[in-house]
């Protein structure tokens, strides 16, 4: 005798594996390098078809090269195999080589339980609601190929029909696992290192080089969510500050991040309140509305009030700020202000020289200098696109006088360079601007596509100014967002009516952070206090988890446990008619008989004495008089207790 | 199952009635309820459930709530499908057990009549080391092969009725040990002499001409000239008689215990169930005298039946 595990399998079986292993590629396919999915769904496919179609099985020759290939590959490609991205790598390829393998019961386990696990690793890389479902639905075919495997069974014709039962079992096991996402004891700090420290992410960074938004601005994930308390600001006032730049070497500008200062004075005229939920960015800067007062939790104030968090943002971050909207930010510049008007030798002379030019016209006004440079940008011919032509060593002299083309960098570091060779302290400021107002939701979804760059000039009496050269070229790019500004430039699905339907949609997905990727510790304790438990330390939290996990196994027993004895359906009727008659006076006490009953009944109503009579035969015909009662008979007795007034008729 | 461990087991079963959940043999019908299935994780059940683990480790670790509640998912799936296990046994009842014949050495077919009032799936049943699976809709029969060696009642053995419907991760399980016992025949001898008849059997053998007609055969010497087939000997250069279907006449054969002196029991028993044997493969009438029955001449599957199952029972 084999060992049941030692079964083959059978067809029926291998193609739902099959359709498992290629869910599983679908939903790692984003992140993985293009060449490992275009190599292992050839290999997926043709393994498949070759069991299928020519009962073979891999030979061993095949395997072992395959197996040091995909190694090979992944350590070339990544540079290790530890890590998320390598490790998922890997994951996926052994799974699909598990194929090659796979030809009894016992591979066909370890495979689908190694396919859950590698479904998991998934939503490392997404968390949104849709890649959760996603998951969720992914998890269908391994468990079909679960259910497949157990011998004895009734096979639906159809493969897709072996989907449904899993999807009945989870939706089965939906109140318990909520329950128990709820109350699992969170941990304080992660056992091993975070994900991803040190990855790339496109996102802003602390440099900003002409054209390097590029990629940014046609990400269009959502980057924050900010809701306030009041009324949102108007468009034109929805500036996210995160790096303030002082720094620049001819090429780029850069931030210098310096712990231990005071932050820079700031008198407030009007503040706003509001609370931001940050996406992950792997990057220690929290984007503020305009100047904060005070750093959130786990976070410093810089000196030019730049909110920095203490570690990278990992997962996502929700904090609550009191921004000032009216101020006067550093009204007395003292001896800094040399390190505002830095500027690389031997650059861009023919923009220092215009800018010299103007201090020369203007004289003291520096806000006329400003006026004069606003102006050049808006009469100057310049054009705003997102695929400038190329710069060369003067960046800006090339921008400024050929190519007259470029987006939010190049026009705010113009502005500044100009600025600066003017003799007005000037600094570029990254971060967002715009949004999408969600009025269902009442939050602002900011996304990465609404990156921005600008410039702060420091104007005597007045402190840093902000002044937006982009605004002057292109206002849509202020008043309606970045998708307005370059009609055409973006990618289909950033713009026109599918753009703003993503907008709406993207309601559900705070929801999702809100709910369920924002729920932690500080939540499990704010959802418990309503029920009078204040300590939620690890050990109550398992209390309350075993409670659940104990009183949701008892509902599920007591679904098990009860027995329907199939009801006789004659008796089911006179059951009914039962009822009918206790309304009108005549119940049947115990241990009357049905004959008797109905007697007794048409006595006592004698205006339906003859229908009662005639209930009473056949239900006695039908209990009585064959051994098998006719379907009609039944059909009759059923119509005519269904008939069977109830209303007590007045004479 | 090896030697010291099935040693262990007979003990434990000896000893420990209430925890090895052994049930004594018991009256059909045997319905399975909740006090007699049992739910053990299976192998796969606790690989599955060390990934787990795994997986919640790693979600709380990397602080990912959607895998999280993925994993809460499937672990809490993985628990209803506990439930499930349950539900393919609970409720099931064996109605009845019929018995084949066999002789002794020959495998016995059983048909079990399993009932259930809900559909089940991937019902499996142990029995003297096979398995079989098997899917319920109202009823199902289920046939076995059950291996006998020696004459006389045999008890049926403990029956293990277990699924690990629908993911493999629990078997739920019960014993069935229905008290029931089938009758295995005693086995013929190979060969041996026929019976010693009286001598007025002869007379029987006289031969008698049939009534059907058979075949055409050649003309032989004594043939009767009405017998001759005319017409088809026109067209033939011989002479072609009608031959008719002459039943064989057989002498009833009267097998007797008492016979048999020279053999001892259990080779008269062979050489008896041998004789029943061919006399009724020969469509003879025979009757079996037994020192504590007699049965009267008879014939058929039903009068063999019954001469082979008294031979059965002999002590």
């Amino acid at each position: 005798m084999t060992h049941p595990a030692a079964t083959p399998l059978d067809a029926r079986s291998f193609d739902l594996i099959a359709l498992g292993l290629a869910a599983v590629l679908a939903l790692h396919a984003p992140h993985l390098p293009w060449w490992l999915s275009a190599v292992l769904a050839p290999i997926l496919g043709l393994r498949w078809w070759q069991r299928r179609h020519r009962q073979a099985r891999t030979p061993a020759w095949l395997k072992l090269p395959l197996l040091a290939a995909l190694l090979l590959a992944i350590v070339s490609w990544y540079g290790n195999l530890f890590g998320q991205e390598p490790g998922a790598a890997l994951a996926v390829g052994l799974l699909v080589l598990k194929l090659l393998e796979t030809e009894t019961v016992r591979d066909a386990r370890v495979g689908m339980g190694f396919a859950c696990f590698t479904l998991m690793a998934a939503l490392l890389f997404d968390q949104s609601l849709v890649a959760t479902g996603t998951v969720a639905l992914g998890l269908l075919p391994p468990l079909a190929a679960l259910r497949a495997l157990e011998p004895g069974r009734r096979m639906p014709p159809a493969l897709w029909r072996e989907l449904l039962p899993g999807l009945g079992l989870l939706a089965a096991a939906l109140p318990l696992a909520v329950l128990a996402f709820l109350l699992l004891p969170r941990l304080n700090s992660p056992l091993w290192g975070a994900p991803n420290a040190g990855e790339q992410r496109s996102g802003l960074s602390d440099r900003m080089t002409p054209a390097g938004f590029t990629q940014l601005l046609i990400d269009d994930s959502p980057a924050l969510r900010v809701s306030f308390d009041g009324p949102p600001p108007p468009p034109g006032q929805r500036y996210f500050r995160a790096y303030v730049m002082g720094h620049y070497d001819g090429t780029s500008w850069t931030y210098r991040d310096a712990a231990n200062q005071p932050p820079a004075a700031l008198e407030v005229a009007q503040t706003l309140r509001y609370h931001v939920s940050l996406e992950p960015t792997r990057q220690r800067v929290l984007p503020t509305l305009d100047v904060p007062l005070a750093a959130p939790a786990d976070a410093s104030l810089r000196r030019d009030r730049e909110v920095i968090a203490d570690k990278p943002v990992d997962s996502l971050r929700e904090y609550t700020l009191d921004s000032a909207t009216r101020y006067r930010l550093e009204p007395q510049l003292g001896r800094r202000r040399a390190r505002w008007l830095q500027l690389p030798a031997g650059y861009n002379p023919r923009t220092l020289a215009l800018g010299q030019s103007w201090r020369q016209r203007h004289g003291g006004d520096d806000a006329a200098i400003v006026q004069a440079a606003l102006a050049l940008f808006h009469d100057g011919g310049f054009r705003y696109t997102l695929a400038p032509a190329p710069l060369g060593r003067d960046a800006m002299d090339d921008f400024l006088f050929d190519t007259h083309e470029g987006f939010c960098e190049h026009y705010a570091s113009a502005f500044t360079v100009l600025m600066r060779a003017a003799g007005i302290p000037a600094r570029v400021v990254t971060g967002y601007q715009g949004g999408y107002w969600n009025a269902l939701g009442r939050y602002l979804l900011v996304r990465n596509a609404d990156a921005h760059a600008w410039s702060e000039v420091w104007l005597a009496g007045r402190g840093w100014v902000r002044v937006d050269p982009t605004a002057v070229v292109r206002p849509q790019r202020i008043s309606q967002g970045a998708a307005a500004a370059v009609p055409g430039q973006l990618p289909w699905y950033q713009s026109g009516w599918l753009q703003s339907l993503r907008n709406r949609w993207d309601i559900v997905n705070r929801w999702w952070n809100l709910g369920v990727n924002g729920f932690d510790a500080l939540r499990q304790r704010g959802l418990l206090k309503p029920f009078g438990i204040r300590d939620t330390d690890p050990a109550t939290l398992a209390l309350l988890l075993a409670i659940a996990c104990v009183l949701a196994m008892a509902a599920g027993l007591a679904w098990v446990w009860r027995r329907r004895e199939p009801e006789d359906a004659a008796r089911a009727a006179l059951r009914r008619l039962e009822r009918k008659l206790a309304r009108l006076g005549v119940a049947r006490q115990a241990g009357e008989g049905p004959r008797d009953y109905l007697q007794r009944a048409a006595h006592a109503l004698p205006a339906q004495h003859d229908e009662l009579i005639e209930l009473m035969h056949r239900y006695l015909e039908l209990r009585y008089a064959q051994p098998e009662p006719t379907t009609a008979s039944l059909r009759a007795l059923q119509r005519a207790v269904r008939d069977f007034p109830v209303v007590r008729v007045v004479k | 199952m090896h030697g010291p461990l099935q040693g262990l087991q007979r003990w434990a079963e000896r000893r420990l009635p209430a925890l090895t959940r052994l049930r004594q043999p018991e009256p059909l019908p045997i319905e399975l309820n909740r006090r007699r299935i049992y739910i053990v994780p299976t192998a796969f059940g606790l690989g599955f459930g060390v990934l787990l683990l795994v997986m919640l480790v790693g979600a709380l670790n990397y602080a990912n709530n959607a895998a999280l509640l993925l994993t809460c998912l499937l672990g809490a799936a993985a628990a209803a499908s506990m439930l499930v296990a349950f539900r393919t046994l609970d409720g099931l009842v064996l109605r009845g057990i019929r018995a084949g014949h066999a002789l002794a050495g020959e495998p016995l077919e059983l048909v079990l009549d399993f009932a259930a009032p809900r559909p089940r799936e991937a019902v499996r049943l142990d029995c003297a080391g096979t398995t079989q699976a098997f899917a319920l809709q109202g009823t199902a029969e289920l046939r076995l092969r059950l291996a006998t060696t020696r004459r006389g009642w045999l008890a049926l053995p403990r029956l293990r009725i277990w699924s690990s419907w629908p993911l493999g991760l629990f078997r739920a399980w019960s014993w069935l040990h229905p008290q029931q016992s089938v009758l295995v025949w005693p086995r013929p001898e190979s060969a041996g002499p026929p019976p010693t008849q009286p001598a007025d059997g002869r007379e029987r053998l006289r031969p008698q001409v049939g009534e059907e007609l058979a075949a055409l055969r050649d003309y032989r010497r004594g043939d009767a000239p009405r017998h001759i087939a005319w017409k088809a000997s026109a067209r033939h250069h011989d002479l072609l008689m009608k031959d008719f279907d002459r039943p064989e006449p057989r002498a009833t054969w009267h097998l007797d215990w008492n016979a048999l002196r020279a053999l001892d029991r259990e080779a008269r028993i062979a050489r008896l169930a041998r004789w029943l044997g061919e006399a009724e493969a020969q469509g003879r009438r025979y009757s079996l005298h037994l020192p504590n029955e007699r049965i009267e001449p008879g014939s058929g599957p039903a009068h063999y039946a019954r001469c082979m199952s008294a031979l059965a029972v002999l002590p």
